[in-house]
């Protein structure tokens, strides 16, 4: 028995390069079968457009867009549905956002996300690589190859390892950034933060490493937190806002005491 | 084309202790002196752009991603398996070993196999020492699981995304080095061609995909991470991304192509939903710990599955195999669903390609918070996708392509056949044989990166001083030049069709006919049909867009043109093997009671496939495997 289709409106940011003005186009799609995934859709739009089947408004070609896993994992998805980074489903990435949440006659607006840190390339693909260098300047546990103990040598509890384990989820997709009206990126800090805080083989850094990331977080340009909440709202992967308390402590904690 | 696979003498355990003792090394002081490139950075391009990077070579790494971390090596749910045997049941180096060399159906290289073994235990050490979360018992040692009909729990795991703490583990030690300034990193570039100065491996060619610039890099030695094949068939597990286009380069550069055929279908994944499906997600193995696999047992019974009685189901693996059950492997597991549903009686209606997975008994023993625990964000992922809630419909699946073992022909030092161009991790033909176990490509990625070839290159690059090579050389003129002139081919295809169409048909072509089941006829066919399709791409297709920007279209018109040029060699390869084994089943080759039958005699041996031309066949080498250790045996899982 063949479920009923939709017949949608999409209306899509499109922008030819990082310093050219944008604006939204509207595209009409017929026939959407509630299976598929929201990219499914986004892809028989494109292959619409290349084909002539579908108008191409304003003569922009087919709309690019970011993805790959389609499984919800790489984090390279990132699109603003209505208003929301990743759409309406919560703890979804936008490649597993399905079309059964949608209803025939929707109007659905696509966006990019929107953060001076994430220069917009073209349509709705951003530059992330800010979350990189931030993992650079300090993200890590400095251990070379061939250099550890036994895996079994320092014992870790169950609920730190599971806590360390709740915050190293982050798919490091950008969604807390982009929902947040400040742009702010904490989310995405101190989930690293706190992955590496609660083993103890992220103790012997543990100071310097949060300076240095804040440090390279502030000199990307993301902005400050201001309690909205809406980070951990959009996360993909439920990292909650303690995320933030814990690098605010962390940080405070290590500007007071001295480090070398 | 020369097959030297270059094995340490002596016994088995000591093969890999003497080959690093008789290695040559690069002074400490020489080594920033050297530049390495590392094409892909999930497990095994991360972990050897890192590691070479701590040891001192320059390293030059690129990915077509934007960021390192996405690599598809994040997508493993399972696990890692390593011979810690910390659960005190009986595992061990050699059993790790055996089961190997067992499972990959006797087709993979004993000394190689028995490395991985060996340095699987290191890996985990390095993991943990990076802050890899795995889980934990109460008491604060690592918890193991069984995993893929392992008889021992050897299998690591960071909850359901094991693949995802490996690869941040890596990435984040990538990083590290980056930030240090001993690695320059390259996202969104794809490499294009490698250029070969002298017989050597002396760079690459890369073009940038958001400005489109086709750049040359040169350095000392090469290294393809750029992982496996299996997106040939359109549809599979594969990250959307995926492609052979820098293996397939190589190959047509010299590089000799190994056991094509060897691809894994993977027994659980969503079953396809429409024309539009675009790939298709799996569901981890570990699901087949609890839950029993099944059909209606009679043709055409279109019934709910909770309208069918217990009399009237066919729990067919565990009927055909009492003693394994549903933890058979992989290949096994896989064709027997492609039986029932062949046979009319697949669970999501008429003519369907689907079987259940069934966990009511699960439920029933520990509770629906019990199996939440063990397999929660699984059930939901399935739920965001099918809409069906799998705590009270049995969760419909059915085989998906999902890894492939075959790739470029490497030796011992892990070297194809054109010096200089090392291969690792998936990319490379590879100590699987025929089919990989389950929580192996994990440990074979890092076992790579981390601890095998950061030796090895320094060995190549001590015994082979060679003049210094500019991209100024006409080599590097010369494949710029045709890889601007292929970009510019493609761009001028402005026909009727989009790729992705032809795509599909490529997959669809190779899912009939090299798929789960070969035969001499079918292979024939798509050997006809893939040339014809090939010829209707350069002349229907249409890409959009132009050469200098953030082109999706025109990167992935250049992925399945080399598609359409691979599946033949795959198709070859299948054809030539007249015999079964693993992932390669030839319907011709079997016994009475349908397992497959391996031809030890004739058919022990690597095929290696080096380039003739485009619509060439292909020359075929061959690299024989001997089996000292492990007695040739026939896998039975009855």
């Amino acid at each position: 028995m063949a479920k009923k289709t939709m017949n949608l409106t999409l209306h899509v940011w499109r922008q030819s390069a990082p310093d050219r003005p944008g604006r939204l186009v509207s595209y009409k799609v017929q026939n959407v079968s509630p299976d598929m995934s929201f990219l499914e859709m986004l892809d028989v739009v494109n292959e619409g457009i290349i084909e002539g089947t579908i108008k191409d408004a304003g003569g922009h070609g087919p709309i690019v867009f970011d993805h790959d896993c389609r499984e919800g994992i790489c984090g390279m998805c990132s699109m603003v549905i209505n208003g929301e980074a990743h759409g309406p489903r919560e703890a979804t990435t936008t490649c597993q956002l399905h079309m059964r949440e949608f209803t025939d006659g929707d109007e659905i607006y696509i966006e990019p996300w929107r953060a001076s840190a994430f220069p917009i390339i073209k349509d709705l693909a951003v530059d992330r690589t800010s979350f990189d260098r931030i993992v650079a300047a300090g993200g890590y546990v400095s251990v070379n190859t061939g250099s550890a103990p036994d895996a079994n040598a320092i014992p870790i509890g169950k609920r730190e390892a599971d806590e360390a384990m709740d915050y190293a989820a982050c798919i490091g997709c950008g969604a807390c950034v982009a929902s947040c009206p400040n742009a702010s990126a904490m989310l995405f800090v101190g989930a690293k933060v706190g992955h590496l805080v609660k083993l103890p083989q992220g103790q012997v850094e543990r100071k310097t490493r949060v300076l240095k990331m804040v440090e390279q977080m502030d000199a990307e340009g993301f902005g400050s937190c201001t309690n909205h909440g809406e980070c951990s709202r959009a996360c993909p992967k439920e990292i909650g806002l303690d995320a933030i308390m814990l690098l605010n402590r962390e940080y405070v904690a290590a500007t007071l005491s001295s480090v070398d | 084309m020369q097959l030297n696979a270059r094995i340490p003498a002596g016994p088995i355990a000591k093969k890999w202790e003497r080959h690093r003792f008789e290695m040559k090394l690069v002074n400490p002081a020489n080594k920033r002196k050297y530049d390495v490139i590392v094409v892909g950075t999930g497990l095994a391009g991360a972990s050897a752009a890192a590691t070479m990077a701590e040891l001192g070579y320059n390293v030059r790494c690129f990915c077509y991603q934007d960021s390192p971390r996405r690599a598809h090596s994040i997508a493993a749910q399972g696990g890692i398996n390593a011979a810690k045997n910390y659960q005190n049941d009986g595992d061990s180096v050699y059993r790790l070993f055996y089961d190997t060399v067992k499972g990959g159906d006797f087709r993979a290289r004993e000394a190689n196999v028995y490395r991985l073994s060996e340095i699987s235990v290191q890996i985990i050490d390095q993991c943990v020492a990076q802050g890899v979360p795995f889980a934990r018992e109460y008491g604060g040692v690592l918890a193991n699981r069984s995993f893929g009909g392992a008889q021992v729990s050897r299998t690591f795991y960071a909850r359901g995304q094991t693949g995802q703490q490996l690869l941040l583990g890596a990435y984040q030690a990538l990083e590290r080095q980056i930030g240090l300034g001993k690695v320059s990193m390259h996202p969104r570039t794809e490499m294009l061609d490698l250029v070969v100065v002298d017989g050597h491996a002396r760079g690459i060619i890369t073009r940038n995909l958001i400005t489109g610039e086709v750049q040359s890099w040169a350095a000392d030695a090469v290294v393809l991470a750029t992982g496996g094949y299996g997106n040939a068939f359109y549809l599979s597990t594969n990250a959307k991304g995926c492609n052979v286009t820098a293996s397939f380069r190589a190959y047509k550069r010299g590089a000799g192509f190994a056991n094509p055929c060897f691809t894994q279908i993977h027994p659980t994944c969503i079953p396809v939903k429409g024309s539009y499906q675009s790939k298709l997600t799996l569901m981890s193995e570990s699901l087949r710990n609890d839950g029993r696999v099944w059909v209606p047992a009679k043709k055409g019974d279109e019934r709910k599955p909770g309208q069918i009685p217990e009399a009237e189901r066919d729990y067919y693996l565990e009927r055909k195999y009492p003693s394994f059950g549903n933890l058979v492997p992989r290949d096994v597991a896989a064709r027997s669903a492609k039986y029932v549903c062949d046979d009319g009686r697949g669970v999501d209606g008429p003519g369907s390609m689907a079987v259940y997975l069934d966990f009511a008994d699960a439920i029933g023993r520990l509770g629906q918070q019990g199996v939440a625990d063990r397999y929660g964000n699984l059930f939901d992922m399935y739920e965001r996708i099918t809409g069906d809630n799998p705590y009270k419909t049995p969760m419909k699946i059915y085989p998906a392509v999902h890894y492939t073992m075959g790739g470029l022909w490497v030796d011992y030092n892990l070297m194809s056949t054109i010096p200089g161009l090392h291969v690792i991790g998936e990319a490379n033909f590879s100590d699987h044989g025929a089919n990989r176990l389950g929580a192996s490509a994990l440990m074979q990625g890092l076992a790579d990166g981390y601890f095998i070839l950061p030796y090895t290159i320094g060995h190549y690059l001590a015994s082979h001083k060679q003049a210094g090579v500019t991209t100024d050389h006409p080599a590097f003129k010369a494949a710029e030049r045709q890889v601007q002139a292929r970009v510019d081919k493609l761009l001028s295809l402005s026909g009727s069709r989009t790729v992705d169409s032809f795509h599909r048909e490529l997959g669809l072509i190779l899912w009939d006919y090299c798929g789960m089941s070969r035969t001499r006829e079918g292979l024939t066919k798509a050997l006809g049909l893939i040339p014809e399709l090939r010829e209707r791409f350069w002349r229907e297709a249409a890409v959009p867009g132009s050469g200098e920007e953030l082109n999706p279209w025109l990167e992935k018109a250049g992925r399945v043109a080399d598609f359409l040029e691979f599946g033949e060699v795959l198709c070859h390869d299948a054809l030539t093997r007249e015999e079964s084994c693993g992932g390669h089943f030839r319907e011709e080759h079997q016994t009475e009671g349908g397992e497959a039958k391996r031809d030890d005699e004739h058919f022990a041996f690597g095929s290696v496939w080096e380039y003739q031309g485009v619509g060439q066949t292909p020359a075929l080498h061959k690299e024989p495997f001997t089996f000292e250790y492990v007695k040739l045996a026939t896998r039975n899982y009855k």
